[in-house]
């Protein structure tokens, strides 16, 4: 059984007018399929409004389809009383660090998720240090959010996910505010937990170079996914990528393009290092 | 220029009066402010400003952090201090002019200032020895009977403390708004107050929109953290008493008692 499974997943949002009368009707998602097996690490690359925090919103019942289904870890999100188990299943990190951190101490804020669960005291603590532990976060246990880099924050807001033990992690565009170095931290956080603890990570974002270690990507635009495959074959595959807008890492381009222009070389190169051995320099 | 702000900010140390439960902070800032009215001469006053001395030594937060917070109602301070120093009616001890000075106005004016200034000191201790959480859950424990009646104790609790965190915040988002709108030639500093005042306003619309933007996004995080309000939650450091925190129980009321003789005893 796949842990995330869409079928047709119809999203429709009502615009309305000033007096809240219906002007029209928005498609955020246009009869969208996901599967996605547990302990896979998954990425979903798009502009902006092409969808893909409206699909985020969705695996974790944030949001339920027009039409549709969409199951998570087995249970239809459509289902209210399904709704706290899929997010404890599921669990969620934003964009923004400052607006989802809700202590004003890192471990009183990784505990608020294992709180509202009701575990128990002595448990709390122990999953608080696990998860902390697991982000390199423990040594600033008692300091204040306030205080931490972009990059610290989100992977306390990544230990507050997972001191719920979840089976998943959607992370929706968890890097667009960040520095390049909060970035990389933060992605290297996301594949760990991927390797060492086997959960599954859904990566939302529009920064390429973040999709190269997936083991799939997804690409969508207009609420449809358009493109699908390993990280290979979506490199390999420049001029639809930029059909959607999407800037492909430099070293892609640039093989691409010798290429095109006679040099023989294989598609889809995704690294500095391994165009460098295909080129017999490195 | 409002980064000085203190009020309701946690001053993170290693002491026992950090380590005490918030309940016993709360009820002996209750019985303190109680006592800052109970006195009202020398003795009294002095009594005060020991026990004060003792507490914020026993703190170790710096007293220059406390007074911080001060600058805030400095204003304040002042406009109360010369209207009662003036309009109080009484027994003239010094006149200029059309003005004068009573001997009670100066009385009231003293304590006037002095109250608010040992009040907004007092309380301080308690915000800044106690996180956010723990004030929360010591106010929760402590009001929970009114849940009988149907207030919502534990909503206006985590109300409390997720709006003690945004604080800094807003406030940084604040500063950033006024320099951009400086940038821009917008004018904060020149001109008299209704000047000032006035150019505050375009401030407060885009701080505004930011803080409404704020509030939907944590409510859709605490949401997607399976937060469903106060039942069936569990503590993550629940509430007990230690002896050290009898032990304060039973100072709290012999100070309260103290200053009640005070009071009722002495003259000056």
């Amino acid at each position: 059984m796949n842990i995330i499974e869409a079928k047709d997943l119809v999203h429709e949002f009502f615009r309305r007018d000033e007096e809240g009368n219906i002007e029209g009707i928005s498609v955020a998602l246009d009869k969208v399929d996901l599967n996605v097996k547990e302990g896979q690490f998954i990425s979903i690359l798009g502009h902006n409004g092409s969808g893909k925090s409206t699909l985020a919103k969705h695996i974790n019942a944030l949001l339920t389809p027009s039409d549709g289904t969409i199951y998570v870890d087995g249970k239809d999100t459509s289902k209210p009383e399904n709704e706290l188990p899929i997010r404890q299943s599921a669990g969620m990190v934003f964009q923004n660090p400052d607006n989802q951190i809700i202590a004003s101490i890192v471990e009183e804020d990784v505990g608020f998720g294992p709180e509202n669960i009701g575990i128990p005291t002595d448990e709390i603590w122990e999953r608080v240090e696990r998860s902390l532990k697991s982000v390199g976060m423990w040594k600033y246990h008692a300091h204040s959010p306030n205080k931490l880099s972009g990059g610290q924050k989100q992977r306390v807001a990544i230990a507050g996910v997972m001191a719920m033990e979840p089976k998943c992690i959607i992370m929706d565009e968890p890097t667009a505010m960040l520095d390049p170095q909060g970035r990389k931290e933060v992605i290297k956080v996301a594949h760990e937990l991927n390797k060492k603890k086997g959960v599954t990570v859904i990566l939302i974002t529009h920064y390429m170079e973040e999709v190269i270690d997936s083991d799939y990507v997804y690409v969508m635009e207009k609420g449809k996914i358009v493109m699908e495959g390993t990280p290979r074959e979506i490199f390999s595959r420049v001029d639809d990528l930029k059909h959607y807008r999407m800037e492909v890492p430099q070293v892609t381009y640039l093989a691409h393009e010798l290429k095109k222009n006679g040099l023989d070389l294989p598609e889809g190169i995704l690294t500095r290092e391994e165009f460098l051995d295909v080129l017999n320099i490195g | 220029m409002f980064r000085e702000i203190t009020i309701g900010q946690y001053y993170p140390a290693e002491s026992r009066i950090h380590r005490l439960d918030p309940r016993v902070k709360l009820f002996g800032t209750f019985i303190y402010l109680i006592s800052i009215f109970v006195a009202n001469g020398i003795v009294g006053f002095a009594f005060l400003t020991l026990m004060l001395a003792i507490v914020i030594k026993l703190s170790k937060v710096p007293f220059s952090y406390m007074v911080k917070g001060l600058s805030g109602i400095v204003v304040l301070l002042i406009v109360a201090g010369i209207f009662n120093l003036f309009m109080t009616p009484g027994q003239a001890i010094l006149t200029l002019g059309p003005v004068s000075i009573s001997d009670v106005g100066l009385k009231n004016a003293a304590l006037m200032t002095g109250r608010m200034v040992f009040l907004i000191i007092g309380t301080s201790i308690m915000t800044l020895t106690t996180t956010p959480n723990q004030l929360t859950d010591g106010l929760e424990t402590s009001l929970k009977p009114l849940t009988l009646v149907n207030v919502p104790v534990h909503e206006i609790a985590l109300m409390m403390s997720i709006a003690l965190r945004f604080i800094p915040i807003l406030v940084e988002e604040t500063d950033k708004i006024m320099k951009a709108q400086m940038a821009r030639g917008a004018d904060f500093e020149t001109g008299g107050l209704i000047k000032k005042a006035k150019a505050m306003v375009p401030l407060l619309v885009p701080l505004f929109v930011s803080a409404f933007r704020r509030a939907s996004d944590l409510a859709l995080a605490m949401e997607a953290r399976c937060y469903s309000g106060g039942e069936g939650r569990t503590k993550m450091k629940p509430l007990h008493y230690e002896a050290w925190d009898k032990r304060a129980y039973v100072f709290i009321l012999l100070y309260m008692a103290a200053m009640i003789c005070i009071r009722v005893f002495v003259w000056i």
